[in-house]
């Protein structure tokens, strides 16, 4: 066929390239998991997704509020009325009591420290969006940003891909917990100044992905003085801002600009409801700027992705309960620090560290001794192990783009307790055999790991195809749940 | 001998490099925060230089630098206006007249009354009180549960009378045509390169190919005289002069049924483009969002369908769908590519990241779009609402001595003012609108905002008004133009 030869070339660039990212190992565990997910009586054997940064230990207050609040849903018989006009809102504005509401919960959320202002909240397609959005508004293809390590890996597509914007990486060390220090920004800096690299920002993720740490308020007093020194901008991105299950309390870049000297037209917040509240599917992304030509632009390209006005209905009724809204934050608090206590304790018991955090739906966990040798290759291949014999889906600190090889994120909120104590056993058993191994002759020793080197622990899918099916279908991402086999509501006639 | 003419060879480049000019970068509308009078809309060079100097030192991007700035368009100024005092019958009989936005209001009641006797107590579950809000709160495919590619791929399929099938796979759904349309330029055209259109175009395409792909619209002038009818000699000049100045077109860009002028696209005509993108080994974008819009007795044909029958390259062609227009839902953001080029389709769906359909709206419409009987009676009834609105406004229009483009779709019509304006000229043309704005209170689109080449058509929408409301409209025209000799000449 003629023109599937031209095809290719038929193509955008960026239909072609791979700046998605999506070849990242980080991706490649998906995979893995997809293949042959784990369920507690239908296949035990599976892999277990503790590489899904989600939410649903609160559903079941979710559900209970909506079964509650039929008038928030326009498409009751009590919410009917309002059908119409949310139906036909199309206003790039976003519905003045979404805004509201969005406003409110980020206020909350940093302690009421802060106001935020309903005209400055700019809806997008998810954090994802919104992170893209941001870049759109502030950098020019051939542009860098500044962005601290390990960051997350979806970064390389949200602030890259069709942006045309690069990442220069600040390289932070466990040596001192990763905190990212004013010597390290202006190195970086002055390392991209010197190859002509025009930096015109800074990107933080405060809760951090993946340490789950929040930042202090000299390491964001530090970070507003730089980027007001170089006149470039800052943009923080504050999704996992409710996530903080024990203290230091979270605090907002906007608090911290409050009783400081810095140019407010360089600080931007992203914002979502995809970890706070467990909201992934309602695509809500919050581009939050203090710099009103920003606001401007980010509100007009908002049009690429609104968030539907039945859902902005329903989550300003939602989130304007304040009774709810505040049970909800106590609650998930409580359940994420259980369920982090749990991973925890368990690790130390085999000797395991994780970095100490009190935020985010994961941990950051120290697999140094394991490592054969301190390289990214031998954290590749033990990571290999991990997904295939261990059957668990961890992401290797390469695809955060650490400099130390040796860590990993997990991810510890999307799964029951059953399936808890099945991972746990797992890496018990596994972190054991590995020091039963140490303690016998080398050669022995080699020879099991050469016999694991041997199976078949090459990810042989092709990456091109990662995220072309239904990666992550309800079906298989939360396996506590009875989930029924189709959502399809059918009608009655 | 040869090094010296070589190193000033050299520095000349790096000279002319650095001190080349900017290309003239046309100015992408967009939606305004302040209505800057008539006069105000001429001056947009030197407006620009105020603006990125008032900015200061801190720098954004170019591309926000002039998408932030107030709109000129008059197609966001009404649309804003209309929107800051809304006309009602009863609590607002002096408000403005909304004609400037495509929206049908016709059928709400029907969808209303699905809801009622179709959906329980809650968004999240069936009545039998089983509810699990893991189904919609959870990650979904980005690019559309395959629930809802089904649902959505059989709506296409009756709306356009059930002369082709559509096929879920080759689906992704994005949160409005807007995103759909935006996604596709981002796949098929780098930085750059360009898309011929047709002209008059529906005003929204300048974002949405426009805004943040750095991709161009190249308009091909379709003119009064043939009705509004594409040709090809007009597309194959337009794209031999664009090629001459050193711009790659990427593909050609229609909407069918057209926006704003409503007519259609003959079996024959689909035929000579598809012949022509294939000689010129480009895109065809098909922007099918009125395909279920039909009042006239016209058959409409999509591309999907010319594809099936012939034996034509289906990999150059991809279909924009969307629920704005024929099932009245732009809230809820539902939108289609519908693409047959497996490598178009894998891009997409990466890219539908970016904007996916939020998951309690596709559980809903998993639902509505799977009652064959209610699509079935929505469809028939939505066809006769329209046919009587349009057969209405274009009568009363006519009345005016205003004649309508022939048009066998949308929700609108293209309608003949020349007479009205003061001077064949833009500003004529821009006055008139102002007048029908600001005097009349009747917000309509001028052709001008649509790139039309001929002076004084403006797109009126009918289908946000009653029945009742049309005298009203009328009478504000004939208020607004009442100097006007011709108008008086009518009755």
């Amino acid at each position: 066929m003629e023109f599937t030869r031209k095809n290719r070339q038929l193509l955008s660039r960026i239909a072609t390239n791979d700046r998605h990212g999506e070849n990242s190992p980080y991706f490649d565990g998906w995979k893995a998991y997809d293949s042959n997910p784990f369920h507690p009586i239908h296949n035990p054997d599976g892999v277990i997704q503790m590489g899904l940064a989600e939410n649903p230990l609160c559903f079941d207050l979710i559900e209970k509020w909506i079964r509650e609040n039929p008038d928030a849903s326009i498409c009751t018989a009590e919410g009917l009325d309002k059908f119409k006009d949310i139906a036909i809102y199309q206003d790039y504005h976003g519905l003045r009591e979404f805004r509201e509401a969005v406003a409110k919960l980020m206020g909350r959320v940093g302690g009421n420290r802060v106001t935020f202002d309903p005209n400055r909240i700019v809806m997008s397609g998810g954090a994802t969006g919104a992170n893209e959005t941001a870049i759109f508004c502030l950098a020019d293809p051939g542009d860098a940003f500044l962005v601290p390590s390990p960051y997350y890996a979806g970064f390389a597509r949200d602030l890259r891909w069709r942006t045309g914007v690069e990442i220069v990486p600040v390289h932070c060390k466990s040596s001192n917990n990763f905190r990212i220090t004013r010597a390290a920004l202006e190195e970086a800096y002055e390392k991209a100044q010197r190859s002509n690299i025009n930096i015109k920002g800074v990107i933080i993720t405060n809760p951090s992905n993946p340490l789950g740490t929040v930042l202090d308020k000299e390491t964001l007093r530090s970070l507003v003085s730089f980027v007001t020194d170089k006149k470039i901008h800052l943009v923080s991105d504050e999704i996992y801002a409710a996530t903080v299950f024990s203290s230091p309390r979270f605090i907002s870049v906007a608090e911290v600009m409050q009783d400081m000297d810095c140019n407010r037209d360089l600080i931007h917040i992203i914002y979502s409801l995809s970890k706070d509240m467990g909201f992934p599917g309602f695509r809500v992304g919050i581009v939050y700027s203090f710099n009103d030509d920003v606001t401007n632009c980010a509100r007009k390209m908002s049009s690429f992705g609104l968030v539907s006005s039945q859902t902005q209905f329903l989550l300003a009724s939602m989130l304007s309960d304040d009774e709810f809204v505040g049970n909800f934050l106590r609650e998930s608090s409580k359940r994420l620090a259980k369920r982090r206590h749990v991973f925890t304790k368990g690790l130390e018991e085999v000797g395991i560290s994780t970095i100490k955090s009190n935020a985010g739906l994961f941990f950051w966990m120290d697999m140094r001794p394991l490592l054969k040798e301190q390289t990214t290759k031998a954290e590749t291949e033990l990571w290999r192990v991990i997904i295939n014999k261990v059957k668990l889906n961890v992401s290797p600190g390469s695809s955060f783009h650490c400099s130390e090889p040796g860590w990993f994120r997990v991810c510890f909120a999307n799964m029951d307790d059953k399936t808890v104590e099945v991972a746990l056993d797992r890496i018990r058993e596994f972190v054991l055999q590995g020091k039963e191994e140490n303690n016998h002759e080398a050669d022995k020793s080699q020879g099991r790991a050469q016999r694991w080197r041997k199976q078949n622990l090459r990810l042989s899918f092709s990456s091109s195809r990662l995220y072309d099916e239904s990666l992550m279908s309800p079906h298989m991402i939360s396996p506590h749940s009875p989930i029924p086999h189709s959502p399809l509501v059918r009608a009655r006639t | 001998g040869s090094v010296i003419p070589c190193a000033l060879f050299y520095f000349l480049q790096l000279y002319l490099k650095r001190h080349r000019s900017p290309k003239p970068q046309s100015n992408p509308p967009s939606p305004t925060t302040s209505s800057p009078k008539l006069a105000e809309m001429t001056r947009t060079s030197s407006r620009s230089n105020l603006f990125s100097r008032s900015i200061g030192q801190v720098r954004i991007s170019s591309r926000a630098i002039s998408i932030a700035k107030p709109n000129e368009s008059p197609y966001y100024i009404g649309l804003d206006k209309a929107s800051e005092d809304p006309y009602d019958r009863l609590s607002n009989p002096d408000g403005v007249i909304q004609l400037g936005l495509s929206e049908n209001r016709l059928c709400f009641d029907l969808i209303e009354k699905w809801m009622s006797e179709n959906l329980g107590h809650s968004i999240t579950g069936r009545d039998n009180g089983e509810l699990n809000i893991n189904g919609i709160a959870t990650y979904q495919p980005f690019d559309g549960t395959m629930e809802l590619k089904l649902a959505m791929a059989g709506f296409m399929s009756h709306i356009m009378g059930g002369a082709v099938t559509f096929e879920p796979s080759q689906m992704v759904l994005t949160a409005g045509a807007t995103p759909a349309i935006e996604t596709l330029c981002f796949c098929l055209a780098d930085q750059g390169n360009a898309f011929l259109v047709p002209t008059p175009y529906y005003p929204g395409f300048d974002r949405d190919v426009k805004f943040r792909t750095g991709v161009e619209l190249i308009p091909v002038h379709c003119r009064s005289t043939d009705n509004f009818a594409l040709s090809i000699t007009a597309l194959d000049q337009a794209f031999n002069q664009t090629r001459k100045h050193g711009t790659k077109i990427r593909g050609i860009l229609l909407s069918n049924p057209a926006n704003p002028v409503g007519n259609l696209l003959s079996r024959e005509m689909l035929y000579a483009i598809l012949d022509f993108a294939r000689e010129k080994n480009i895109h065809v974008i098909s922007d099918e969002i009125f395909a279920g819009s039909m009042y006239g007795n016209e058959e409409f044909v999509s591309m999907a369908e010319v594809l099936d029958s012939e034996g034509f390259d289906k990999n150059r062609v991809h279909i924009v769908y969307g629920l704005s227009k024929d099932l009245s839902l732009p809230g809820f953001r539902v939108g289609v590519i519908y693409s047959f080029n497996e490598n178009v389709l894998a891009a997409a769906r990466k890219l539908t990241r970016f904007s996916s359909v939020s998951a309690p709206t596709q559980r809903l419409l998993v639902s509505m779009l799977s009652d064959a009987r209610f699509i079935e009676e929505y469809i028939k009834t939505n066809k006769r609402r329209l046919q009587n609105m349009h057969a209405l406004f274009v009568a009363g229009l006519k009345g005016l001595n205003i004649r309508c483009a022939d048009s066998s779709a949308g929700l609108y019509c293209w309608a003949d003012m020349s007479k009205l304006i003061s001077s064949y000229s833009e500003k004529g043309e821009l006055e008139l609108w102002d007048k029908l704005l600001n005097v009349g209170k009747i917000n309509v689109t001028p052709g001008s905002a649509c790139h039309c080449i001929e002076l004084g058509w403006f797109r009126c929408c009918f289908t946000t008004l009653a029945e009742e409301d049309i005298p009203v409209v009328l009478e504000r025209i004939r208020k607004a133009v009442e100097n006007t000799t011709d108008l008086l000449n009518s009755s």
